[in-house]
């Protein structure tokens, strides 16, 4: 008899830790308050963002949650900050797929966002968010799917190649190169001085194909590369043309050696730590270097003195329009079923206050009309200055075909920097993986 | 068997004698005690039959059916597509390069870290001052965290770095490569680096087998006349067999699996030409960064297969005679 109640005993214990497994999965969800009882109800918003490191950026985010909670007490704002990578390839798409996701989390915009919308996981917020998009402007588009916005940036730039202007200034470079021509002159004088021409950080792939993206940019015509973002059609023989153009590129020997293993930001060893500490004169790469070059550089003071930005240069006589630029930014989404308080949370995340006060953290550049005042370095108001007048952005183009075809495109584009691969193959790749 | 009811066996423990006779008790009481040890036996082992049913097969059960879809991770798998992730795997030039790269880890794991550990192993056994430092000394690599080891190593090699000036300072500075860029050496320093990481296992494995040798053996060998060599050779290192065999086993299974120093010690570039990766990092590189999932979930089928089959095999040819009885049943007893 003892034995029997022990086993019934136990046989509960299973069946309520089950339960309690069970209970962890559906729970935390909260209901959404009808649009007019916004801020009745008490809710937890949960905030998913990619600042996990001690920095300006995570305190300035953890300022924002509060500020937000202190206006609105109501809402509790629960922070998880994760590394952007685990962040984007795991975690999200998870949670998305479990019907537990958090509230606010990041997006990128461009196919994963198409996806995402398809899948039915996000909220349409078109027309709560209709003044903020108004501010924004065109770079609000990238948040887009068939008209309807889904999400709001709080970051955008474009790329541009951040440079030393000392070893510049050694070399004999009087000027920053404004087309392709000069930028090889340039090469050619920094070598003779004996620093690295250009650091990339090609062990990432990222950093490296983004010279590719830019080939393509000013070899393809601009609605050819709409076409490609939209439809995954490649069959513009511009896109070979951007491999012949970098792979002649490269045999200029502009880069660091070894290059295929060097990463890009984060450690003294990166392309970062190479530009940061003096090594190299040039790296391309967006509008967040700035912080990034900070995180890895010796001394700060030189570098905020010595480090410039200019734009990508022009190739003359190309087909791709010379003031067209690459770019693409970091947004918030809020999760289908979230509280009618999430959308109301991003909209204060766009407003001109909270990105001045985001612009001052030196991070990256704002979205919004009027945060500009926040923007002390001078290489960033550069960049800004270019962002303005530049007239078409194209996303970041493994963003913008999404993570499948965007990886295929990446390790075709690697390849060419390891001698073993051809700009007829980066392109088979990307059809290929299209259908994969 | 000795005439003693116990008797040591090589691999450790000591072999429980048959259990004495019971007097006949009356058959009611029996079946009463029949069924109790059934309760005990379902009491005892559901808690952990039921985790290993959750985690492992049900998982394992969701792998294969993903693996059916062509599926990048957005909503329900829909679009079913038989085999075709698996012929596609087969197809990639990338993922031969991955099982050939594991091929070589395997290998190198069997043929480098045994001889290494083995001699360490019985330097180790020997008594001499200050023996407990080196044995702790040449665990601690093992015990450091995967991801530890893997970020020091690939500081230790980067270009220009500590690994490189060492050998410039003692005059071997042609032996200098790219360690991690280089297409043709990165493998082999990925091998080195994990063979420093995991020999301490397999020495104090073979250190516990040692300890198991009867010493009235060895010391017989000596008195029959033999010297330090022979004795290893002929009473140790027989007796260490299945020592030897399960580290093995173990050894195996862990480079076929291979997954945190690879991936952290080997840059993405040079994973994704077929450099370094293993099976482990092209299935999280293509299931997750290229958002491939139910690609991805063939790879984890393709590598659980291999991995199966290399186990299985090795029970049935090699740690056969160390698991007799334990897992082929009664029917090879006398």
């Amino acid at each position: 008899m003892t034995t029997k109640r022990r086993v019934g005993a136990l046989l509960a214990l299973l069946m309520t830790s089950a339960s309690l497994v069970a209970g962890c999965g559906g729970g935390g969800e909260e209901e959404a308050a009808p649009p007019g009882e916004l801020y009745k109800n008490p809710v937890t918003l949960t905030w998913w963002h990619n600042a996990p490191q001690d920095g300006p950026g995570k305190t300035y985010w953890a300022k924002v949650a509060k500020d937000f909670s202190a206006l609105h007490p109501s809402v509790t704002i629960k922070i998880e900050a994760i590394e952007t990578n685990q962040l984007q390839r795991t975690r999200i798409p998870a949670a998305l797929l479990s019907n537990d996701p958090p509230d606010v989390f990041m997006s990128w915009g461009g196919g994963e966002l198409r996806e995402q919308v398809e899948a039915g996981y996000l909220k349409d917020i078109t027309d709560q968010v209709r003044t903020e998009v108004g501010n924004i402007g065109s770079a609000a588009e990238i948040w887009q799917v068939n008209g309807k916005q889904y999400g709001l940036p709080f970051r955008m730039g474009i790329e541009g190649i951040w440079y030393n202007k000392d070893l510049f200034a050694k070399a004999g470079i009087t000027a920053p190169p404004t087309t392709f021509e000069e930028l090889n002159a340039a090469v050619t004088k920094l070598k003779a001085i004996n620093v690295v021409p250009i650091a990339v950080g090609a062990g990432d792939k990222w950093p490296a194909a983004h010279w590719w993206y830019n080939f393509a940019l000013r070899d393809c015509p601009v609605d050819v590369l709409k076409k490609a973002s939209t439809d995954k059609v490649f069959d513009d023989p511009c896109f070979v043309k951007a491999g012949q153009d970098l792979k002649a590129f490269i045999d200029t020997r502009p880069f660091q050696n070894n290059f295929i293993a060097t990463p890009g930001q984060n450690d003294p060893t990166s392309a970062n730590g190479l530009l940061a500490n003096g090594r190299a004169a040039m790296e391309l790469m967006g509008d967040w270097n700035r912080g990034t070059l900070d995180n890895v550089a010796t001394d700060k003071a030189k570098l905020a003195q010595f480090i410039g930005w200019f734009p990508v240069p022009a190739i003359s006589g190309s087909a791709g329009d010379p003031k067209a630029a690459l770019g693409g930014g970091d947004g918030f989404a809020c999760a289908k079923d979230a509280p009618a308080e999430c959308v109301e949370f991003l909209k204060y995340i766009a407003s001109p206050e909270v990105q001045k006060g985001y612009a001052e953290t030196g991070t990256g550049l704002p979205v919004v009309k009027g945060a500009e005042a926040g923007i002390k370095d001078p290489a960033l108001k550069s960049i800004l200055q270019a962002t303005s007048e530049a007239s078409y952005v194209q996303l970041w183009l493994d963003t913008a075909y999404g993570s499948t075809v965007g990886t295929a495109m990446n390790d075709g584009i690697v390849a060419i920097f390891s001698g073993s691969g051809t700009p007829e193959k980066v392109v088979s790749a990307m059809k290929a993986a299209a259908s994969k | 068997m000795t005439s003693a009811n116990q008797t040591r066996n090589p691999a450790g423990g000591v072999a429980t004698p048959p259990a004495a006779r019971r007097p006949a008790a009356p058959a009611s009481s029996r079946r009463a005690e029949t069924r109790r040890k059934w309760y005990e036996i379902i009491g005892l082992t559901t808690p952990a039959l039921a985790v290993y049913v959750m985690f492992v097969l049900v998982p394992m059960g969701f792998a294969v059916y993903y693996s059916l879809f062509r599926w990048r991770g957005v909503g329900p798998p829909t679009e079913y597509v038989g085999l075709r992730n698996y012929v596609l795997a087969f197809g990639d030039p990338i993922f031969l390069d991955a099982l050939r790269n594991n091929a070589i880890i395997v290998a190198g794991s069997l043929l480098i870290q045994g001889p290494l550990a083995l001699g360490i192993a019985l330097l180790l056994n020997r008594h001499f001052r200050g023996r407990a430092l080196f044995r702790l000394l040449a665990f601690v690599p093992y015990v450091l965290a995967e991801v530890t080891v893997g970020i020091m190593w690939k500081l230790l090699l980067t270009d220009g770095g500590t690994v490189d000036a060492l050998l410039r300072s003692v005059g071997l500075g042609g032996l200098v490569r790219a360690w991690l860029a280089d297409l043709d050496v990165v493998i082999w320093t990925l091998l080195f680096v994990l063979t420093w990481k995991y020999v301490g296992f397999a020495i104090i494995l073979l250190l516990a087998g040692l300890s198991n040798v009867p010493q009235e053996l060895t010391e017989a060998a000596a008195i029959d006349g033999a010297g330090w060599w022979q004795t290893q050779r002929h009473v140790t290192l027989p007796l260490l067999g299945p020592t030897i065999r399960i580290w093995m086993f173990l050894s195996m299974i862990g480079a076929l699996q291979v997954f945190d120093v690879v991936w952290v010690t080997s840059v993405p570039a040079v994973r994704s030409l077929g450099a370094s990766g293993t099976m482990a990092t092209y299935m999280v590189d293509n299931g997750f960064f290229a958002r491939l999932w139910g690609y991805g979930n063939a790879v984890a089928v393709i590598l659980f297969v291999i991995s199966f089959v290399a186990a299985l095999l090795f029970q049935r040819f090699i740690l056969r005679r160390d698991i007799e009885g334990a897992i082929t049943g009664r029917a090879n007893r006398p």
